[in-house]
């Protein structure tokens, strides 16, 4: 049953969240607890990214009812496979609303890294991006390569319908860079940079 | 037995929404409950409002939360049972101050023929209120547009999630037998 991934492609997670964020023009970026989060604040903090410390599995529906409040603007969800696996149900409920503004980005290193590195499903064969697949989002990339994921990158920003990405990671641990703990701060300052506050 | 006559269950359903849609209520995430079913088809026949299915009760508290973040309102629709379901995603609500109102049809008190509904039922306020959610309760029909028009305003006045919990009462215990 179990299917070590140690010897696939994988890429650099600081790398990938900043190829990721290049350009981003007006896009909205939510991040998952906790390890996206670092690597969203590494790359640079913004008041356009809502950073989740806590609410596990919560990653995906805010993107949904951030993506469905403002349809004019890009929102890019980037969470890790333990997260997404805690709200799978999700993908169920994303795909049956399908916003054309919204794409989901799960970083898979396949370990559970803030708690010690334990294996996650998709080190036993879970696939990501099946889930995804089966719950009717139809566009799914399964992204191994830098080539795919700079492709994936320029596609959010032209898309009419909701993406799903798997990025295969490294199961390391980069420095932590930490952003604001404040969650009344976070809220605020993004509702300021869109203009609703 | 105790099942109100349709016209007043048409009634205070329809007071329910016309105070949701005088707090511009523009998201509603719900997981169905037959006490909610009126507010259910009245939410999706409405064009300014987003009506959102979900698998589990927790995600509403999510996408409450990105609601508010873009600009919007949401509301969520749930039977009490599905409260167990949220309580760790209302530290989402709680640290971040998310606005949001619970709308809970109640199951396991009055009337209640499943005694499997009935553990949840009895804690439902409990555990909203162990989270800091502000619980009103509504027994009787006339109330129920006020109540929940009172809970609106608090919680998007405040940036407190709150909750209306719809008596099994008012509701109408669910008939097993037809």
């Amino acid at each position: 049953m179990h299917a070590a991934k140690g010897n696939d492609p994988r890429l650099d997670r600081r790398e990938a969240m900043r190829v990721l964020l290049d350009r981003r023009g007006e896009m909205l970026l939510v991040t998952g607890l906790g390890s996206t989060t670092w690597d969203a604040a590494a790359v640079g903090d913004d008041a356009r990214n809502f950073y989740l410390w806590g609410a596990m599995g919560a990653a995906a529906m805010v993107g949904l009812g951030l993506a469905i409040a403002q349809p004019e603007r890009r929102v890019l969800v980037v969470t890790g496979d333990g997260e997404m696996l805690m709200g799978l149900g999700a993908l169920a409920t994303i795909g049956v609303q399908c916003p054309p503004n919204l794409a989901l980005a799960v970083f898979d290193n396949a370990r559970y890294a803030e708690t010690g590195m334990q294996p996650s499903h998709t080190d036993y064969g879970v696939s990501l991006c099946g889930v995804a697949r089966s719950c009717g989002i139809e566009s799914v990339y399964d992204i191994t390569d830098k080539a795919a994921l700079d492709d994936f990158a320029r596609l959010i920003h032209t898309a009419d319908r909701t993406l799903f990405a798997r990025i295969a990671i490294q199961a390391d641990e980069p420095p932590r860079v930490l952003p604001s703990r404040d969650g009344v701060l976070l809220k605020n300052r993004f509702r300021h940079a869109l203009g609703v506050e | 037995m105790n099942m109100p006559a349709p016209s007043s269950v048409a009634d205070w359903r329809d007071d329910i929404f016309a105070a949701l849609k005088a707090a511009e209520i523009r998201q509603i995430g719900y997981v169905p409950d037959a006490g909610h079913s009126r507010l259910i088809e009245l939410c999706q026949a409405d064009a300014a409002i987003r009506a959102v299915p979900l698998t589990s009760e927790e995600e509403g508290i999510g996408l409450a939360a990105g609601a508010w973040l873009g600009g919007q309102r949401a509301a969520l629709l749930m039977q009490s049972s599905g409260v167990g379901n949220c309580i760790n995603l209302l530290s989402l609500a709680k640290s971040c101050r998310f606005p949001m109102t619970i709308l809970v049809t109640m199951r396991g008190e009055w009337g209640e023929f499943n005694p499997w509904q009935v553990p949840m039922g009895t804690k439902t306020q409990a555990a909203l209120e162990l989270m800091d959610v502000l619980v009103y309760r509504v027994e009787r029909a006339e109330e129920a547009g006020e109540t929940v028009a009172a809970a609106l305003d608090i919680a998007f006045n405040g940036s407190l999630a709150t909750a209306v919990l719809l008596s099994q009462r008012l509701i109408g215990a669910k008939r097993w037998v037809k």
